[in-house]
């Protein structure tokens, strides 16, 4: 029972990091490859205040999604430059360039052997310690950023992030200056991923830079795409589908030292399957 | 003449080819003004400078009173009062047709746009628009799905919800049935009763007689002719640039 707890609560991180990444790369049809980084940045921003600081969990969930969002922003300035490909292989770049912060800076990350001795979340007494409270919680913070995920697409703003994703140049002449769009929600998803980064490090209440390297980026990816872009039913899905997906590999008799091998090639047969297939995922509206 | 669009010795050139070369013309309020020409003379290439789909060379433009432009941003076309249709129909294809005009109604200022939903007067001018061009019917319909003269009436419905000054209209007719040329070069009259300025790019010299006060004739970024239709399409020289075509 407990474990499937566990997986419940990864389901809910896992949700989140999707969310944000769908409104991007589904709805804005921006690829970007760094999702993992943001995701890094606010589980490193948790670690250390919890572990340094006299910092409870919930302001540093703030203040990871205030310094993720303000790298996010300088990081997108930077990279609305590039359309495409290159927007891509750019956005990977800083991706190596934050992890390797992560392995390097070792006077506030310890490099990597990473930061343990993390602490649970509290709220008025109540400690976050049981993994059921804690599924509780993060099935909370996952309801509110599908919330306003959702809120966002609805939205006259919404809209036009589809319209810039179809035709950019279209838009722009119709009176939108595209580049603030861009901006905003490139920020917006990265506070999003900030918020599952802070509810990992405290859950597993030790981290160190290799959760958050590109492997981790593109296995977000995956779930947006084998759920289906810009579809927010489908962040769901394809979440629940690639965290039961090495389980059901277990099930079928794969030792798990294997079983967690095999999970990287099913990975990326699937994607390479659906990129043949069912370019639009199981739910999605858009191909890339 | 009361001029409300001017551009002065304009000049594009890609890579060695002189698409727009130095080109001088003056567009009248409230008149529809034809655009005509042999095929990579330059009519297209103008309609992007004067819409900022990309910077010119050189020259200048002048527009609803601002005058000695030199740098058009595509973003501020509509503060000039400009709105456009594309020759290569350009729509947000993933979207469905009533999408594709509320985009264009909504909200510009981004932090508004996040917390507004359309609301009911842009549906009725989204309505408005469409029932003119007979898609009302098909306003959940992806525009991808929509067939080539129905996608070039969505095009057209976009440009009206603006409620623009000033249309440009590239190559609105190419490709329609006869009934839907009936529908848009009705369209195009009724901007000008409300006092609307037309630009039309267009290769049927039967809707020009028909449709256009004033007629520029471009060959090879260049102007050729200039004039009342009748006058102008007895000239010589735009004989025999459309003939040697
Ligand atoms: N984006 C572009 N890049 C390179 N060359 C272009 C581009 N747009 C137009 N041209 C060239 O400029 C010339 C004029 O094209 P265009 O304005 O489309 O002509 P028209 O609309 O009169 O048929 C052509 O030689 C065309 O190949
Ligand atoms: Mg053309």
């Amino acid at each position: 029972m407990d474990y499937f707890i566990h997986l419940g609560i990864l389901f809910a991180i896992y949700v989140i990091l999707g969310a944000g990444l769908n409104l991007l790369v589904g709805y804005t049809g921006l690829l970007s490859v760094t999702h993992a980084a943001f995701y890094g940045i606010g589980a490193y921003t948790t670690a250390i205040l919890l572990t340094q600081t006299g910092f409870g969990f919930f302001s540093s969930v703030i203040l990871g999604i205030f310094v993720t969002m303000i790298t996010a922003f300088l990081v997108g300035i930077v990279l609305s430059k590039f359309k495409d490909d290159y927007y891509a292989l750019a956005s990977l770049g800083f991706n190596i360039i934050v992890f390797s912060a992560f392995l390097n800076w070792q006077d506030l990350t310890k490099g990597p052997l990473g930061i343990p001795g993390i602490s649970r979340p509290e709220l008025f007494g109540f400690s976050f310690s049981s993994n059921i409270s804690y599924f509780v919680l993060a099935i909370l913070f996952a309801g509110l950023i599908y919330f306003i995920s959702k809120f966002i697409i609805n939205s006259s703003f919404g809209r036009v992030l589809k319209a810039i994703r179809e035709d950019e140049k279209a838009i722009q002449v119709f009176g939108y200056n595209t580049q603030f769009y861009k901006l905003a929600i490139f920020v917006i998803s990265a506070g999003m991923a900030s918020v599952a980064g802070s509810l990992f490090a405290s859950y597993i209440t030790f981290i160190d830079p290799s959760s958050f390297y590109i492997i981790e980026s593109i296995f977000i990816l995956t779930i947006i795409i084998i759920g289906g872009l810009a579809n927010m039913r489908g962040v769901l899905l394809g979440a629940l589908f690639l965290i039961l997906l090495p389980e059901a590999l277990r099930f079928v008799g794969f030792p798990s030292d294997i079983a967690a091998q095999m999970r990287q090639v099913v990975y990326g047969l699937i994607l390479v399957l659906l990129m043949l297939y069912r370019p639009k995922g199981f739910l999605g509206e858009y191909d890339l | 003449m009361n001029s409300i669009l001017k551009t002065k010795k304009i000049i594009k050139h890609f890579d060695g080819v002189k698409a727009v070369d130095g080109l001088s013309v003056e567009i009248e309020k409230g008149k529809i003004t034809g655009l005509i020409g042999p095929n990579g003379s330059g009519k297209t290439t103008l309609m992007n400078l004067l819409t900022g789909m990309f910077p010119f060379d050189g020259g200048f433009v002048a527009v609803d009173g601002v005058s000695g432009i030199k740098k058009i941003r595509s973003y501020d076309i509509p503060a000039f009062g400009i709105t456009r249709t594309f020759q290569d129909v350009r729509l947000f294809e993933q979207m469905t047709v009533l999408d594709n005009i509320l985009v264009v109604l909504t909200e510009r200022n981004i932090v508004s746009a996040l917390f507004e939903r359309h609301k009911k007067i842009h549906h009725e001018k989204a309505k408005e628009v469409l029932e003119r061009v007979g898609l009302w019917e098909k306003k959940n319909e992806l525009a991808i799905n929509l067939s080539y003269g129905q996608r070039k009436l969505l095009e057209i419905a976009r440009a009206l919800a603006m409620n623009s000054e000033i249309y440009f209209f590239d190559e609105p007719f190419a490709g329609l049935f006869p009934e839907m040329v009936k529908l848009v070069s009705g369209i195009i009259k009724e901007l000008r009763t409300h006092g609307k300025t037309v630009v039309l790019i267009e290769h049927d010299m039967g809707l020009i007689r028909e449709l256009c006060d004033y007629v520029f004739v471009m060959e090879s970024g260049k102007l050729l002719a200039e004039g009342e239709p009748e006058k102008v399409l007895k000239n010589k020289d735009v004989i025999e640039a459309y003939l040697g075509e």
